[in-house]
C-alpha cells in the first residue's frame, strides 16, 4: 500500500523530481504524480505572496477575494451604467436579482413598509455573498473568498452592530433589552433559565453561527471537491486494473459536487441574507 | 502488541465524531423537509411562506452538523 501523503503540495513535488535530475515539461507534471493526495485543512493556510508574516497578508484566498470584488463591482457597473426604463437584456438580468432579494427576501421576512429602510444593506449583502462564495467553482480560482472565516466574520459583524444599533434606536436601551431578555407571558422563575438563553442567544450565538454556518459550508464544499478530483487523478493516472474505472465515478461524482456546490453557493447566501432579516426584525419587534 | 492485547487502534476519535455529529441533524433536517412538504401539499398557495420558514429551520439544523465538522478540526 502506499503512504498517503497528507501535507505535501504540487511545488514540492516539482522540486523534488528536479533534484534527481529528471527535466520534464509542464505536461508531464501536470499528469505525473506522486501518490494519492487527501485534502487537508492546511489547503486553507496557503503560502503568502506578498507582505508575509505581517498582518496585511496577501495570500491566493485574499487575491481571489479581490477579484471576485473587481468582477462584481464590474459587473453591476456595466449593466447600471446607462439604466433604462425598459431595460436591456444584462439590465434585466440584475433586476431579477434585486427583485429576487426584495420579494423573496426582505418583503417576506419584514413586510413591505419597513422592507424599504434596510432593503439596500440586505441586498448588499445578498450579493457580496453570492460573488464571494460563488468563487469555489470557478475554474482557475477554484475557492471560495468566504472560506476562510474573517470574511463571515466580518460580515456578521456588520450584521450585529446592524441589529442592535436599530433595536436600540427604536425601543430605547432598556426597553430593547427587556423585550429581548425577557420574553412575556412565562411565569417568572422561569427567567432565571430563559434569560442566560436568550442573553446568549442574542449577543453571542446569532452573530457566531451566521459567521460559523457560511465559512464551514465552504470548507466543506472545497475539501469535497479536492477529494473528488485528487481521487479522479490517482485512479486514472496510477491504480491499474479495475481501479481505474473507480476514476470515472469519483471524477462523475466530482461533476455532480459541483453543481452541487454552485447550489450550496446560492442558497448560503439566500440563508445569510434571511437569516439577517429576521435578526433586525426581531430585535424591532416590540412584544414577541 | 502483546499477548493480552486482543485489539488496537491508532489516531484520533474526532475523526469518527463528525459521522455521530451527522446523525442527529440528519433526523432533523428529515422530519422538517417533510413535515414541509405535508403542508405545501395540503396548501400550495402557501408554499413560498412554507418554503422560507423551512430554510430558516434548516439553516438552524445545518448549524449543528456543522460545528461538528469544525471541532473535528480543532480537536483533531
Amino acid at each position: 500500500m502506499r503512504v498517503l501523503n497528507l501535507a505535501a503540495t504540487a511545488l514540492t513535488a516539482v522540486d523534488d523530481s528536479n533534484a534527481d535530475g529528471t527535466s520534464q515539461n509542464f505536461f508531464q507534471w501536470l499528469f505525473s504524480s506522486n501518490g494519492f493526495h487527501a485534502p487537508s485543512i492546511a489547503d486553507l493556510n496557503p503560502e503568502p505572496l506578498l507582505f508575509g508574516g505581517t498582518i496585511f497578508e496577501f495570500n491566493r484566498i485574499t487575491f481571489v477575494r479581490v477579484v471576485a470584488a473587481v468582477v462584481m463591482i464590474g459587473i453591476f457597473w456595466l449593466a447600471t451604467r446607462r439604466a433604462k426604463v425598459v431595460p436591456g437584456r444584462g439590465q434585466g438580468a440584475i433586476e431579477m436579482v434585486l427583485d429576487f432579494v426584495r420579494v423573496q427576501i426582505v418583503e417576506l421576512i419584514m413586510g413591505e413598509e419597513r422592507a424599504k429602510k434596510y432593503l439596500a444593506f440586505l441586498t448588499t449583502l445578498f450579493i457580496a455573498v453570492a460573488f464571494f462564495n460563488a468563487t469555489g467553482v470557478i475554474p482557475f480560482l477554484n475557492i471560495a473568498g468566504t472560506s476562510l472565516i474573517g470574511l463571515p466574520i466580518i460580515m456578521a459583524l456588520w450584521v450585529y452592530v446592524m441589529y442592535l444599533s436599530e433595536g436600540v434606536r427604536k425601543l430605547g436601551f432598556g426597553h430593547f433589552l427587556k423585550s429581548n431578555l425577557f420574553p412575556p407571558g412565562v411565569p417568572w422563575p422561569i427567567y432565571f433559565l430563559l434569560t442566560p438563553i436568550e442573553f446568549l442567544q442574542v449577543f453571542v450565538l446569532r452573530p457566531g453561527t451566521l459567521a460559523l454556518r457560511l465559512a464551514a459550508n465552504m470548507i466543506s464544499g472545497h475539501l469535497l471537491l479536492v477529494l473528488m478530483f485528487a481521487a479522479t487523478q490517482y485512479f486514472l493516472f496510477e491504480a491499474t486494473g479495475v481501479l481505474k474505472g473507480v476514476g470515472v465515478i469519483s471524477l462523475a461524482a466530482g461533476i455532480a459536487f459541483t453543481l452541487f456546490e454552485i447550489f450550496v453557493a446560492l442558497l448560503q447566501a439566500y440563508v445569510f441574507t434571511i437569516l439577517s432579516a429576521v435578526y433586525i426584525n426581531l430585535s424591532l419587534e416590540d412584544e414577541h | 502488541m502483546d499477548t493480552t492485547t486482543l485489539a488496537e487502534l491508532t489516531g484520533n476519535i474526532s475523526t469518527i465524531g463528525y459521522g455521530l455529529a451527522a446523525i442527529g441533524p440528519g433526523i432533523g433536517l428529515g422530519i422538517l423537509i417533510g413535515k414541509t412538504i405535508e403542508g405545501m401539499a395540503r396548501q400550495p398557495e402557501a408554499s413560498g411562506q412554507l418554503r422560507a420558514t423551512m430554510f430558516l429551520g434548516v439553516a438552524f439544523v445545518e448549524v449543528l452538523a456543522l460545528l461538528g465538522l469544525v471541532t473535528g478540526f480543532i480537536f483533531a
